[in-house]
């Protein structure tokens, strides 16, 4: 029988195996993935969302590397219990920008997506540096350490590699880079220029330290997070994926 | 290889003509209650398919006959549950602040309701009873520093205190240290006198002399006996209540560098009737004017 002698093809080669099985499962992969780059209405046509500015994108970068998102989700689900909880739900477009995205999976602690504006700067610092000061019965770890100096002489790069992934800084935004990231950390300096490109940043003295500190970097991070887009502005219908 | 079907001489069943090193492999049929889930499964997919939002065309996708959508769904759901509230809500939303405790029905909704926000929203920084902690002001004792009527207490929460919000409540104590107003002997003399205020000052003398001093740089917010002014914030210094500590080093850190407690403005997170009824609860939690 034919389909027999094509068999033991297969089985005897493994080089046409491995092609074989892998057009099998792209196949599986593409029929999921491809549709949601054509269909419109994928990511939320909302207006606010911006690329991180670049305190908060040292601050997403330290987020990442202490693996908050073990223990925290930012993904308020359209459920009316997170809805009442959190706040309005997610949507696809503020997390856009997001390489890699911080949805998570596990909620040990509350979701963080519309954390921002919630608590005062003081508070985070507090809390970071030791949870059960503020929140006695919390078992979230201590960020002590976070009060070492920043390292961020090479933001500017931080920036051109995410522009190549598609994330729209512009030239601007590249060469202000070092100039931005210190400017939200001076609110007695010039900040125009970085409010301008990054609409509603927060700008302070996160932790009181004259000098730049990783947790001043989160705390920039933590308060952005959930406040680009206002939801006044928009009905039900507009906001259907 | 084998050309035609070839059976098994022991149990009987056709083998699939493969074979490795004399091996050669059954070709038993698939257990029926496999296939036939198998089948019920295909089936399921195209019942799924018209009914639900399934297909990809092009920039679009086919909605379903059922036209679900999880987002609308919610949309739907929350105002159901507005609507089996609404008696109470649209009445509180009506009824003048200084009115609601009179109406036992919405006092009773408003303290439910605001215990629930108050645990999410303001127990990380207030405590779970209101207690307070450092630096966070109790809100279960009767002593207010900007006012315990329910509408002060409804414009502290509405606005926050040194928030990001153009009516915030804001005052600043001067750094009296730090910026040179006073020299190191007289911010310890103006902290006996502080500590005077509560009988716990050591040194009579210093705290004579700080009684100047305080009359001076201190009684224009902090009242002249120390008593306090809500239209500043100012908190009483003589009831023996402390937000930052009544020690001496503290009351020393705090005259030298000064404070200013933030406290984030909610009308931007949560609506005018969640408010009033946390209005309503943080007046009853404590002695509320
Ligand atoms: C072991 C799990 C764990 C890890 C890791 C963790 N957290 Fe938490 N976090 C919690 C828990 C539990 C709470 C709730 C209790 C509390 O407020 O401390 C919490 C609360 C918070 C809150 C307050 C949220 C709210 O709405 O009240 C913030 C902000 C936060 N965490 C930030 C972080 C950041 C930033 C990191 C990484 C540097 C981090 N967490 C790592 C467990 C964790
Ligand atoms: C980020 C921490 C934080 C959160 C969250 C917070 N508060 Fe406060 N609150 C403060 C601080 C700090 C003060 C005191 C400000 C000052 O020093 O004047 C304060 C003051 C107050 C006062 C005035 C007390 C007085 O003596 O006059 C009220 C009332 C109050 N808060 C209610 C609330 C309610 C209700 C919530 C929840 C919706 C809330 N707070 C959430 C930090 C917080
Ligand atoms: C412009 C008004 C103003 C003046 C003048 C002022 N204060 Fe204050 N003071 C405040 C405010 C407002 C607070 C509360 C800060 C906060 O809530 O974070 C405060 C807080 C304090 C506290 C902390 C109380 C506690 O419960 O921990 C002390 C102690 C104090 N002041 C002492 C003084 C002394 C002594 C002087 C004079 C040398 C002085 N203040 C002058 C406004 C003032």
């Amino acid at each position: 029988m034919a389909h027999q002698d094509f068999h033991h093809r297969i089985e005897k080669n493994v080089l046409l195996m491995m092609v074989l099985v892998l057009i099998t499962i792209s196949i599986g992969g593409l029929v999921q993935i491809i549709p949601l780059f054509t269909i419109e209405t994928t990511i939320e046509k909302v207006a606010g969302v911006r690329p991180y500015s670049p305190l908060e994108l040292a601050g997403f970068n330290i987020y990442l590397r202490e693996g908050c998102y073990n223990c925290h989700s930012q993904q308020v689900r359209p459920f009316r219990d997170e809805v009442e909880r959190y706040g309005h739900f997610s949507l696809a477009a503020e997390s856009m920008y997001d390489h890699p995205f911080q949805w998570g999976s596990k909620r040990t602690g509350p979701d963080l997506a519309r954390v921002g504006g919630k608590y005062s700067n003081d508070w985070h610092v507090q809390h970071l540096i030791h949870p059960q000061a503020v929140v006695p019965e919390s078992v979230m770890p201590r960020y002590a350490f976070l009060l070492e100096p920043l390292k961020f002489d090479d933001v500017a790069e931080h920036l051109k590699t995410l522009k190549v992934l598609g994330v729209p800084y512009d030239d601007d935004m590249i060469a202000n880079a070092k100039a931005d990231l210190q400017a939200q950390h001076n609110p007695d300096g010039d900040t125009e220029g970085l409010l301008k490109r990054y609409p509603k940043a927060v700008v302070a003295k996160f932790s009181g330290h004259a000098d730049l500190t990783e947790m001043d970097a989160l705390v920039a991070y933590l308060q952005m997070l959930g406040t680009l887009v206002k939801f006044t502005d928009y009905k039900p219908a507009q906001l259907q994926q | 290889m084998a050309t035609e079907v070839e059976k098994d001489h022991l149990s009987g069943v056709e083998t699939t003509g493969h074979e490795w090193d004399g091996l050669k492999e059954l070709n038993n049929p698939l257990p029926k209650w496999w296939l036939y889930v198998l089948y019920a499964c295909i089936a399921w997919a195209v019942v799924y398919w018209v009914l639900y939002p399934a297909w990809p065309l092009g920039t679009t996708y086919t909605k379903g006959i059922l036209g679900y959508s999880s987002r609308a769904t919610l949309f739907q759901k929350m105002d159901e549950a507005r609507q089996s509230q609404a008696q109470y809500l649209d009445a509180i939303a009506k009824t003048p602040l200084d009115q609601l405790r009179g109406n036992a029905e919405l006092l009773n909704f408003s303290l439910a309701g605001g215990r629930t926000m108050f645990n999410e929203n303001c127990v990380p920084c207030h405590g779970a009873g209101g207690q307070g902690g450092h630096g966070y002001p109790n809100l279960a004792d009767d002593k207010w520093m900007w006012g315990g009527t329910l509408a002060d207490i409804y414009q502290t929460i509405q606005h926050g205190i040194r928030a990001d919000d153009p009516d915030t409540r804001i005052s600043q104590m001067p750094r009296f240290g730090a910026d040179g107003v006073l020299t190191r002997p007289q911010i310890d003399d103006t902290a006996e006198f502080v500590l005077s205020l509560t009988g716990t000052s050591t040194d009579a003398e210093a705290a004579k002399r700080g009684a100047v001093l305080f009359a001076e740089n201190c009684v224009a917010c902090h009242g002249d006996k120390g008593q306090g002014t809500a239209e500043v914030g100012a908190p009483a210094l003589n009831d023996g209540i402390w937000l930052y500590g009544g020690d001496k080093k503290t009351v020393v850190e705090t005259i030298t560098y000064a404070r200013g407690g933030v406290m984030p403005a909610w009308s931007k997170r949560l609506d005018d009737t969640t408010i009033k009824q946390l209005a309503v609860y943080v007046h009853e939690l404590g002695g509320g004017k």
